[in-house]
């Protein structure tokens, strides 16, 4: 029996007549890390600030470290650490006064928040800059220091709205790294990110459109599902012409420009080599290269919501 | 409450205005140069008050007669005209404030022992200037007939004349009659006001506007601890610019301090308080930082400036605008510093005063604090 840390149910959010959360509705393990993936203005940070009790629900149910959504909101925040998606540290003050900051907050108090305090800094990597205005550090470094605010008081879960957006690949990875380690440790992560690279990370995968929830599985299992048969890479020349001519074809069931070639998935029952060979010879298309490929979680993404745009 | 979490706050507070070189210069620099300005600039007294006569008279009587203007302290005779176009140029161009014109027949006139008509012409723009005009040329003129009125009796044969009322006035509080005694201490109050409320004016919709309110409200942070913490080093600058304003009416412009400079300050910190918590309030509902300062201008200076009674007399107000005024605090305030800088009185006769700063410190704390919502917007 699992235990759950986030539970909700239908919940919705309404700005005005704008629907931003529609009925959604999902479980987060403790210890998981839980991505909440989807484009931007789909409802990503909106679910997770209700989640924080920073906004209140228009209507539904849920529950975060046990604590009501609805009626518990200030309970819910003393259990959770939360990175908003614009860094909101005070950048006039250094390091180690904004660690202290938070720590204050939290009600950490002396030798044990001096401690903590250090723990952190450690593992944020930031020891050697802890005297430095937050302003002049590196995005990479800022974004680690919003980190280690937002765990210096040990919480159990911790919600990250697009924590790595604008940061270099491998301050990414660092900061990832730090992520699953404390997972390790039984600390619940919810992330939302609209990057595929930084989705690869989570166990399970929440994908949000226009407030929805379209699919909700592991990684692996989302390409399974999704993407049975697989991807067909295409190189060519002219590659915008030919995914014209691919698009109009009833036996394509998506297409699309990746890098400098294009991905390719059929109808089932389809001999997608055969008929792609053909299809460019009567229109005088170069088929340099043809391959499959295991699906990335991108064009199980895109895939996804094309097909939502469909129905 | 939790006082960890107040200090954090506070702390933070310190640090913003340690870091902010340019703000910490405004919180200084600006009572002093308001204290300046309106030191030297805001005066009601009249004096040296420019003038021109035409004598058509020229006899050795109505020379004497505008002798008593040119001496005076409070004339100054620059112009001697000889026909009444002239008057009426010099007034029409700003030149002089009055113009005094003494008939052909003045000296004839007087020795014939008739009433003999005079004409003064008062620039009349600023009513209070000419009321104050008209009453000193009134009291030369009456001095002038009294002397004459003396003179004649006496030549009659009587010599132990007694006129039957002496006035001898004293007066109390600020003896000189100097406005800037009155003004100094109003004055103050208006420094407090408005440094008060601008310096609260801006914490909470700063925040917002940079983002930091955010994860702020995602914190355990209660609405009280919050409120508390920023008002603690405000509070400090606040007495900062208290002590100045007070140093320097007390030595710049030497007005007397005869009360307890102690009870001055206990009973100032009360309204620092009142200041800051509608400098919160404003913060608390205004969407902008730009908004927010120019609601805290007006919220600071308008009330004190104009219905406390700094500049303009309560009583001599409409009744409708009395009643107002009970309602703003600077009222009662410049009332206090007043009381304890001109008159040097006790608490025993400020306590109502400070009953009601106290209950509009409380209620403005009350209402940032309730208008104040952990939530996004």
């Amino acid at each position: 029996m699992p235990t759950f840390v986030v539970e909700v149910e239908d919940l919705v959010k309404k700005f005005d007549s704008f629907v931003a959360v529609d009925h959604i509705h999902f479980q987060v393990e403790k210890g998981e890390i839980f991505g909440f993936l989807g484009p931007n203005g789909a409802g990503k940070s909106t679910t997770i600030r209700m989640l924080c009790g920073l906004l209140l629900p228009t209507s539904g149910k849920g529950k975060v470290a046990g604590f009501d959504l609805m009626k518990e909101p200030e309970k819910i925040k003393q259990a959770i650490g939360y990175m908003s998606q614009k860094f909101s540290l005070y950048d006039d003050l250094t390091v180690i006064e904004n660690l202290h900051f938070f720590g204050g907050i939290y009600n950490l108090s002396g030798s044990s928040q001096r401690k903590r305090e250090n723990e952190v800094l450690e593992m944020i990597g930031l020891q050697d800059l802890q005297d430095r205005i937050t302003r002049t550090l590196a995005v990479g470094s800022k974004q680690r220091l919003a980190l280690g605010c937002a765990i210096l008081h040990e919480p159990s879960i911790l919600f990250l709205d697009e924590p790595t957006s604008g940061v270099d690949p491998i301050s990414r990875r660092n900061f990832w790294s730090l992520i699953q380690h404390m997972g390790e440790k039984g600390v619940t992560t919810f992330v939302t990110t609209h990057y595929m690279d930084e989705a690869e990370y989570c166990g399970r995968l929440a994908l949000i459109y226009q407030g929805r929830i379209i699919a909700l599985e592991t990684s692996s299992e989302l390409k399974v599902k999704t993407l049975s048969r697989g991807v067909l890479e295409v190189e060519c020349d002219p590659l915008i012409p030919a995914l014209d001519l691919l698009k109009k074809e009833p036996w394509i069931s998506e297409s699309a420009v990746f890098g400098d070639g294009l991905h390719v998935i059929s109808k089932e029952g389809v001999d997608l080599e055969r008929e792609i060979n053909g299809l460019f010879q009567k229109h005088g298309i170069l088929l340099k290269r043809m391959g499959w490929i295991r699906p990335s979680l991108e064009d199980v993404f895109v895939s996804l919501i094309e097909r939502e745009e469909k129905q | 409450m939790k006082p960890s979490r107040t200090w954090a706050i506070a702390k933070k507070e310190f640090f913003h205005i340690y870091r902010d070189p340019r703000s910490l210069a405004l919180v200084i620099l600006m009572p002093a140069l308001l204290m300046l300005l309106f030191g030297y600039a805001v005066t009601l007294d009249v004096k040296k008050v420019s003038m021109a006569v035409l004598d058509r008279d020229r006899s050795q009587e109505s020379l004497n007669f505008i002798q008593r203007f040119s001496a005076s302290p409070y004339f100054n005779l620059r112009f001697s005209v000889q026909d009444g176009k002239e008057i009426e140029r010099l007034i029409d161009q700003g030149e002089v404030k009055m113009g005094l014109i003494l008939p052909w027949d003045f000296s004839k006139t007087i020795k014939a022992e008739k009433v003999v008509p005079i004409q003064v012409l008062i620039d009349g723009a600023d009513a209070n200037t000419a009321n104050i005009i008209l009453g000193y040329a009134q009291a030369i003129a009456r001095q002038y007939t009294q002397e004459k009125t003396i003179l004649k009796v006496s030549r009659m044969g009587v010599t132990n004349l007694n006129l039957p009322i002496d006035v001898r006035p004293r007066v109390w509080f600020n003896e000189d009659l100097e406005s800037k005694n009155y003004f100094i201490p109003g004055l103050v109050a208006v420094i407090m006001s408005i440094a008060g409320v601008l310096l609260t004016g801006q914490v909470i919709v700063r925040e917002w506007e940079r983002g930091t309110m955010e994860l702020l409200i995602s914190t355990p942070v209660r609405k009280g601890e919050l409120m508390m913490g920023k008002l603690i080093p405000y509070f400090f600058l606040g007495l900062l610019d208290l002590s100045l304003a007070v140093l320097m009416g007390k030595w710049v412009f030497e007005v007397p301090l005869r009360g307890s400079i102690a009870l001055l300050f206990a009973l100032s910190c009360i309204y620092i308080f009142v200041a800051l918590a509608l400098g919160l309030t404003i913060s608390t509902f205004a969407r902008t930082q730009l908004l927010a300062n120019q609601m805290a201008m007006l919220a600071g200076f308008l009330p004190t400036f104009l219905l406390s009674g700094f500049t303009f007399v309560i009583p001599n107000m409409p009744h409708w605008l009395q009643i107002i005024t009970y309602g703003i605090a600077p009222r009662y305030y410049v009332t206090i510093l007043k009381d304890i800088f001109l008159k040097g009185v006790g608490f025993s006769f400020l306590w109502r005063e400070t009953l009601v700063l106290i209950g509009m410190a409380a209620a403005g704390l009350w209402v940032a604090t309730r208008g104040f919502k952990k939530e996004l917007r």
